[in-house]
């Protein structure tokens, strides 16, 4: 069964008179436990892409499946359960509660999902450190770099072991040391866990990890690359 | 804790002055409904009972029809001994027996008409205040005297002073003629124009032998503790009377009519200016909210795209306001409480009282009464409007795309 399946998916946004074509007719299919670079320049429907896929926005046109079960026809409560039970999402910027304490974003979707707290406190835990962030789990986003911020968005997207994770630019804004960590990570918990992993990037060190890489130039499918089988 | 619980507490906490001063309209306008219905319902209460105690009392024993004609043939026969029947029931000495007529009363210079009352001298003062607002001279005490109190006013105007005699002409219970000399032996100053110059008070054996009532009178008079108890002693007062017998027994309610109007008319006038407070507050407290969604609208687009219900979101909302309202409720109530509570001991003086409580025979110090109803009605409402105004601010969340709320800077 497909992880993810997209069916001549369009997305048109109107700026002023102009109509731009941020999908056009995109066709992709990802299998279970895949690992999936999505490259394009700046505007290349990334963002969207994954959006559509994670059931943020609903396409104009086209199908998208996740699990085998289609989603672009759901209610947003519907939506919402989906994402909440099956996809870890890394957003472009972050993303952060600002309220919440590193750890209380990171534990933030397993008390939605209501994982006991001892649970939550210990998968928390265990994950921030992990991504490098032992001793700054009680700092609110406010008291945090760019890159620690990113770190703690990542591992709120993974602590809860979702069979999905959609994360766009993950290493935007990490030195190259912390950027490899986290993608030997992301890797791990493929191999381990069969984690399907979709990552927009422009990052060729990213790149270099990806089992699959798409490259994407407005909004089109221009190139799909198995790196496993080259 | 649980997790909407405490992202609503620390979101009301971001913006700590703008949450104060939402949650301060509440708790000044609570401590003034409390202190406005408090104060309201004392001058009610005073109203009642400072009316109702000069003659009228809470409830009559009478003939029927009396109430409405009074006339001095519609008569309750016996009077004496069913009054002190209707103490025993009661096991209360406020009760007396009266006899009500129309007199001529007659000086050396001068004659008037006035009303006189026959009264137990023993018991008048447990049911009336006119014997204890005698100024001069004594209250009548014997039954059988030929003695009368009478107001200042018909003093002056009778040229009359104490120990002088009086002599009063009228017709008796059966239409023959009536007539008494009486000595007076106190003035009473009333404060009550009408009262002061058009009523005097007899002992009701020189009434009863003065009209020919043959042992009966008008009116037994029963006054109680408190208004809430009326209906129950009402009864009593009935299981009492003999079964023979056609008497009624008309509350202050029926005897009184206008006051019970004019107390319902300004609650009625005031509860819309409360209405109008409630309202402005809630007011307040949707700009309050609808900022704070709008401003969070970001944030918001973050929770639900991870998985949040809009529903629970919008419940998040809410909760924030119930914290908000309730600090407001409870502060609101409890300073409400201890200012109402101060002025219920020392009383409370503002300018052009004098003249109300002249009207209605008020002291010139209003005492605030409170009780649960003036207590919480108020606070109850100010934070029902509250909710009601979060509903939008809420409910608006529904409509929300994630991934627009996101792109919100
Ligand atoms: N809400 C929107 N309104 C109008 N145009 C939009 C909107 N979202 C995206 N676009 C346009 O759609 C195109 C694709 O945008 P998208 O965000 O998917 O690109 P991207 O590949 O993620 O780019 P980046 O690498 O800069 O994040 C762009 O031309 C963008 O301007
Ligand atoms: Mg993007």
């Amino acid at each position: 069964m497909s992880a993810v399946r997209c069916v001549n998916l369009c997305k048109t946004y109107r700026q002023g008179d102009q109509d731009i074509k941020a999908l056009d007719h995109v066709s992709i299919e990802i299998d279970e436990g895949d690992f999936v670079c999505l490259s394009a320049p700046s505007g290349g429907g990334k963002t969207t892409l994954l959006n559509a896929i994670g059931g943020l926005d609903i396409p104009d046109s086209g199908e998208v499946y996740v699990a085998g079960g289609r989603i672009d026809n759901l209610s947003k409560g519907e939506l919402a359960d989906l994402r909440l039970k099956q996809i870890g999402f890394v957003f472009q910027a972050y993303n952060l509660i600002p309220v919440l304490t590193a750890r209380e974003n990171v534990e933030f979707v397993m008390q939605v999902q209501g994982v006991p707290s001892a649970e939550r406190r210990d998968k928390s835990n265990a994950i921030l450190k992990e991504v490098g962030l032992e001793g700054l789990e009680t700092r609110r986003p406010g008291e945090m770099s760019g890159g620690q911020q990113q770190r703690v968005a990542v591992a709120r997207a993974i602590a809860s072991r979702p069979a999905l994770v959609l994360a766009d630019e993950p290493t935007a804004n990490l030195d190259s040391k912390t950027a490899d960590e986290l993608m030997e990570l992301f890797t791990q918990l493929n191999k381990h866990h069969n984690t399907t992993f979709v990552i927009a990037t422009h990052d060729q060190r990213v790149m270099t990890y990806a089992g699959r890489l798409i490259r994407m130039l407005d909004g089109r499918i221009v190139d799909d690359i198995d790196q496993r089988a080259a | 804790m649980n997790l909407v619980f405490r992202l609503a507490w620390r979101n009301l906490w971001r913006h700590p002055r703008r949450t104060w001063l939402t949650t301060g309209a509440m708790v000044f306008s609570n401590i003034l409904l409390v202190f406005m219905m408090s104060l309201q319902f004392g001058m009610y209460s005073l109203m009642i009972d400072n009316s109702l105690q000069i003659f009228t009392g809470h409830m009559q024993v009478q003939a029927p029809g009396y109430k409405d004609d009074q006339k001095m043939r519609q008569i309750v026969p016996d009077i004496v001994p069913l009054a002190n029947e209707i103490r025993d029931e009661l096991k209360s000495e406020r009760v007396a027996a009266r006899g009500w007529a129309f007199a001529l009363a007659s000086s050396e210079d001068r004659s008037f008409g006035i009303g006189v009352y026959g009264v137990e001298p023993e018991f008048e003062a447990r049911v009336s205040n006119i014997p204890g607002l005698v100024s001069s001279g004594r209250y009548l005490t014997e039954n059988n005297a030929a003695e009368i109190v009478i107001g200042t006013v018909l003093a002056r105007n009778l040229r009359v002073e104490i120990g002088d005699e009086l002599t009063l002409l009228g017709s008796g219970v059966d239409g023959s003629f009536a007539a008494a000399v009486v000595d007076i032996v106190g003035i009473f100053e009333s404060g009550v124009t009408d009262i002061d110059r058009n009523i005097a008070e007899i002992p009701l054996g020189i009434f009863q032998d003065t009209f020919f009532m043959e042992g009966a009178g008008h009116q037994i008079v029963v006054v109680v503790d408190a208004l809430d108890v009326v209906p129950e002693v009402q009864a009593s007062v009935r299981s009492v009377l003999p079964v023979s017998s056609n008497l009624v027994v008309p509350d202050w309610d029926e005897m009184m009519p206008g006051l019970k109007q004019a107390i319902q008319a300004d609650i009625g006038s005031s509860f819309f200016m409360y209405f109008i407070l409630v309202v402005l507050v809630s007011f307040s407290v949707l700009n309050t909210q609808l900022m704070s969604v709008l401003e969070r609208t970001r944030e918001f687009g973050i929770v639900m795209a991870l998985g949040l219900r809009p529903g629970k979101l919008g419940r998040l909302v809410l909760l924030e306001t119930a914290m908000m309202g309730l600090i407001g409720t409870v502060l609101g109530a409890a300073a409400g409480a201890i200012l109402t509570s101060w002025f219920t001991t020392n009383g409370l003086a503002f300018p052009g009282m004098d003249e109300m409580a002249a009207q209605f025979n008020l002291p010139a110090r209003m005492f605030p009464q409170i009780n649960l109803l003036t207590l919480l009605a108020g606070p109850a409402i100010v934070f029902m409007f509250t909710m009601l105004a979060a509903i939008y601010p809420a409910v608006r969340l529904r409509w929300q795309n994630p991934v627009d709320a996101m792109r919100v800077a």
